[in-house]
This record gives C-alpha cells, structure tokens and sequence, in this order.
C-alpha cells in the first residue's frame, strides 16, 4: 500500500515509522518545516530513505508539493498537521480531488471532528479518545460521546 | 440584515464599518486578543473575541440566525472551514470567502465555496486589462450564478475580423455586449462591423468559454 502522510509531528512521523517497518508498504511523508525529517529516524535501525521511505517539503494546500509526494497514486491518506482546518481541508481534497478511498484525518477538536465525521470523512479525535480514558481510569467509564 | 464578518484585520473591520452604516446588524469575530482590544473601542459590542472556527463561538455570535457569513481572515483554510460549517451546517444562505493565495482559489472552488473574493486576483486582472497579453480576460465571475462577464481581444487573424455581429457564430447562453475601441466603448448593433484591436465584452455561461475561445480564434 502506498500512504501519503502530511503532518511530520509527533503523530505523524509516528504512524510513518510505524507503516514503513510492514511488509509492502510504501510510506510517502510531508511537511513544511525540513528539520521535520528528523523525527522520522527517530529510533528506526536504518535511515528513513534506505528504508524507502520518501520525504518532502512543502505546505499543505500546495497542489505542485501533494503531487511530488505522490498523492495521484497513494491508496491511503493520512492528515496529521498541527491545524484542525487544514486537516479538514486537505482530506476533502484528497477524497474529492484526487479520489483516495482511504483518507484519514486528526482532528483535535470533538466539534469539528463530529461533524465533519457525519459528513463522511474518516476522523480520529485524540481529545474525545483521552477525555473518555481519563475519565475510565477514574473508575467512571464514559458512556456517550464525549465533547 | 445580520451578517457574521470572521476576522478582523483591515479588511474585516472596514467592511464592518461600512456594513454598520448601512444600517446592518453586524458581529465580529477575531481571534488575537490582541487585535480584539485595540479595536474592542471601536465596535463595542458589535465584536466579540474567539476562534470563529469553533463551532461554540459561532452559535455564542448567533450563526443560527445569519444571513450572511463573510469569512475575511488571513487564512485560507479557516475560511474554507469557516464558510462550508455555515453552509451546511447551520444552512446560513450566503457566504463570502476572501481567498488569500490565489492558488488556493481551485481549493475553493473544488469543495464549492462560492463566491470569493481575491485581491491578489482582482489586480492581476486589472494589470491584465490595461495591458491585454492574454486573449481572454476574466473581469466578473459569478460562478454560483453561472455567469461571467470577460473581456476578449480581437487578433489581427481572428476569424471574426471585419466581420459584423450577427455573423459572428456565438456558443449557446453567450451574449457581447461592448465592443472596446480606440479607449472607447459602446453597444453593438446586430451590423456593427469587428475590427481587429478590438476589445469585446461578452456575458456568457463559464461552460461557454471554450466555445466563444474557438469563435474569436483565442489561444
């Protein structure tokens, strides 16, 4: 599978190093910030590149900077910036633009990410995820969602 | 009416300004505290501090009963964000979206935000009209509309050179409406005669551009 990642963070070299050390996949990352690559080889046995890893540098609405990165052939898209809206954005331009099944966004905040989750889009929001584990390890189990 | 105006740099709040004066009910939004307080002076309680793309700092400035939702930040992708939570989420009927990177337009453009509004556009086209290089000039778009206004340049080799209005084999839903001459305008009658060097402005249909491209034999 060939993923394209945007958001070199913590999340996002995280899930990159993750999905290049399986078997067949192709991990491709993005960033604005170059220095950004270094937290990709955080840990990993051999350099990012050596692992066929691809890295590139660019903002992410810049259509010229997703097709360097190879967004017209990824299977699967993850949005991992440090910005909510810029999540929202890109993902939909990713699924609609490009036509990626798979696109994945993080979404911080439970308001956005509820809605735009109705609206189809594949939303992971650590805040409501940690909000209801918080609230577990206090004995009190959430019950609904939790925004 | 009561409009939304998110973002409150220069444009923002001179528009408010001006909207205020008309007589329309106006709340602003701005995110820098910084900014809120040095114009909080100004608009009193007509701006309230938050990030507009908060679903809570919206309902909190009324969303739910807008009119109009005109998203000028500095940011493209919190007016993307900003306009489509608007439309689609609390049904506002118009918004009106500042483009900051005219790259960024067909972002805009693909998750149907319409219309906008981008300054860095507008010049170019003015710079364009005073000095014509390309064949076709935007100078209206109202996209959601479906209807445009542009301004085409008649070349030397031009198939409808010397040719009158009437003959000329216009696309469907495309009307000329001016013909530019010697830096002077008017209405063409059906026998008025095209000369090359000619500026025409037609109202047309975006889907007809193609069309009316072959017609003038623009590139």
């Amino acid at each position: 599978m060939f993923v394209l990642i945007v958001g070199c963070g913590r999340t996002g070299s995280r899930v990159a190093r993750h999905l290049i050390q399986q078997e067949g996949n192709e991990v491709s990352v993005m960033d604005r910030d170059p220095e950004a690559y270094a937290r990709l080889e955080v840990g990993l046995e051999r350099p990012w590149s050596e692992l066929g890893g691809k890295f590139t540098v660019g903002a992410a609405l810049e259509t010229e900077a997703l097709e360097l990165a190879g967004i017209e052939k990824a299977d699967a898209f993850v949005a991992s910036t440090n910005g909510d809206n810029t999540n929202i954005v890109i993902s939909q331009i990713a699924r609609e633009r490009y036509g990626i099944d798979k696109v994945v966004a993080r979404i911080m905040d439970p308001a956005r990410a509820e809605f735009y989750g109705g609206r189809g889009l594949e939303i992971i929001c650590p805040t409501s995820i940690a909000a209801g584990m918080l609230g577990e390890a206090l004995g009190y189990p959430a019950t609904g969602t939790v925004s | 009416m009561y409009l939304l105006v998110i973002g409150a740099g220069k444009v923002g709040t001179n528009l408010s300004r001006e909207l205020i004066e008309q007589g329309h009910e106006v709340t602003l939004i701005e995110t820098s505290q910084k900014r809120y307080q040095a114009i909080e002076p100004l608009f009193e309680h007509r701006i309230q501090l938050g990030d507009a793309s908060e679903l809570w700092v919206l309902e909190r400035a009324g969303i739910q009963r807008a009119d109009m939702v005109i998203a000028v930040t500095g940011d493209d992708e919190d007016n993307i964000l900003i306009c489509q939570v608007a439309k689609e989420k609390y049904g506002v009927p118009q918004i009106i979206a500042r483009v900051n990177n005219p790259r960024n337009k067909q972002h805009f453009d693909l998750l149907g935000i319409a219309p906008v509004v981008s300054s860095t556009s507008l010049i170019l086209s003015f710079i364009e009209h005073g000095v014509p290089q390309k064949g076709l000039i935007r100078l209206l778009d109202l996209g959601s509309e479906g209807i445009e206004i542009i301004e085409v340049l008649v070349a030397e080799d031009s198939p409808v050179k010397d040719r009158s209005v009437q003959e000329v084999e216009l696309p469907e839903r495309t009307l000329l409406i001016s013909i530019l001459r010697e830096g002077k305008g008017f209405v063409p009658e059906s026998d008025s005669v095209i000369r090359g060097g000619d500026r025409i402005l037609a109202v047309l249909d975006p889907d007809q551009e193609e069309g009316l491209k072959a017609a003038f034999g623009t590139r």
